[in-house]
């Protein structure tokens, strides 16, 4: 029998069309027209040409801004995503009371607000009243990471450590439970090892939900401002700003409107890029073995 | 209605105007032609759509690279843009 061809259904998502529309195209459309102006105010903008692009371009607090924004990324997703794996690994299966409470114990840090959690650990690693800090300082660890770059460091990438691993965990779990017994039965008639099992099993299984949490940890700690803006203020010095607070400290700050939104773009499309490629790595990861 | 706080330039309006025509005649081509997931120069199999973005982001990139590193005409970089995507979406 011949397939119905009927496209009335597009018809339906003509709303999600309109919202993006107005939520994401029409902002972006307007950073663009930004990008190549002076603004003054309402009604008093002066064309500009690529002079912002090439201020952007030439700039090296950003170029800096970038290349922490680089490692961290990595270091995150680096941390997060086998730790994730290893969580989803060890979570117990089935329905039970320890299942339903792990589930909620993970889940809390996703459930806090994100200045929130800035405010915690800003105050967890506080040397006088903070639990972290007071610690270290008992056993003789001069731990401060408002004066100490590598303090600063290692505390905002533990926080974030501490904030979002839960939402791989869950996502790997997920995708452990799709899995059918049969494939655990199969393997252990075949004498598989764990490493075999969770390498050839496991793995593969999972790979739709990695492909999610690889690309939503990236671009999320790619864009990452609260959590790090309340804890270190982008301190000290400015080892820890990033391109958003970066690019806040230019919008706002400074009030330079028609060079954050040529850095927005540069921005923009260096997220897109990595996207992109992590996606088709992944995704072409096992295409071969699949054939 | 008053759209002066999207602050529109003559050749923002031009590129955006140029992006929209491009997917329309994409839609229309995929109406006349559907595609078909190629292999090409390009490490994975891609359909149309995938070279067209490939191209395009390709595109920005050159641009920008062009002003980081020139001081020559943007036209230049158009050009090199141009040939970039018109490569990649019959070889890539």
């Amino acid at each position: 029998m011949d397939k119905v061809q009927d496209n009335r259904a597009w018809f339906l998502i003509i709303p999600v069309f309109l919202i993006v529309a107005f939520s994401a195209v029409v902002p972006l459309m307007t950073v663009v027209n930004y990008s190549v102006q002076e603004i003054f105010g309402p009604g008093q903008t002066f064309f500009v040409g690529t002079e912002w692009f090439e201020a952007v371009l030439a700039d090296d607090r950003l170029h800096d801004a970038l290349v922490r924004q680089i490692i961290y990324s990595l270091a995150v997703l680096l941390i997060e995503i086998p730790l994730g794996i290893l969580i989803a690994l060890g979570m117990p299966g089935g329905r039970s009371a320890r299942t339903s409470l792990t589930l909620v114990l993970l889940a809390l840090p996703l459930l806090i607000p994100f200045n929130v959690v800035g405010t915690i650990w800003q105050i967890f690693g506080r040397g006088d009243i903070g639990l972290l800090g007071a610690t270290f300082r008992a056993i003789g660890i001069d731990y401060n990471y408002t004066s100490n770059s590598a303090h600063a460091w290692i505390t905002v990438l533990v926080m974030d450590v501490w904030h979002w691993t839960s939402l791989v965990a869950l996502l790997c779990y997920a995708g452990l439970q799709s899995i059918p017994p049969a494939f655990y039965q199969a393997a252990k008639i075949d004498g598989a090892s764990k490493w075999a099992v969770f390498r050839y099993i496991q793995l593969p299984k999972m790979r739709g939900v990695l492909i999610i949490a690889v690309l939503l940890r990236f671009m999320d700690s790619f864009m990452i401002y609260t959590e790090p803006f309340v804890l270190t203020g982008g301190g000290p010095g400015n080892s820890t700003t990033f391109l958003s607070q970066y690019l806040t400290q230019m919008a706002v700050g400074q009030f330079d409107i028609g060079k954050a939104a040529a850095f927005s773009i540069v921005y923009f499309l260096i997220v897109l890029l990595f996207s992109f490629v992590f996606y088709t790595i992944i995704t072409r990861t096992g295409e071969g073995e699949r054939k | 209605m008053d759209m002066d706080w999207m602050a529109w330039t003559t050749p923002t309006a031009i590129f955006f105007l140029c992006i929209a025509l491009m997917l329309a005649a994409m839609t229309a081509w995929e109406v006349v032609s559907p595609t078909v997931e190629a292999k090409g120069f390009l490490p994975m199999r891609t359909t149309r759509g995938d070279r067209l973005f490939i191209g395009l982001l390709g595109s920005a990139f050159i641009h920008l690279g062009w002003l980081a590193t020139t001081d020559l005409s943007l036209w230049g970089a158009l050009a090199v843009s141009l040939v970039w995507t018109a490569v990649v979406i019959r070889f890539g």
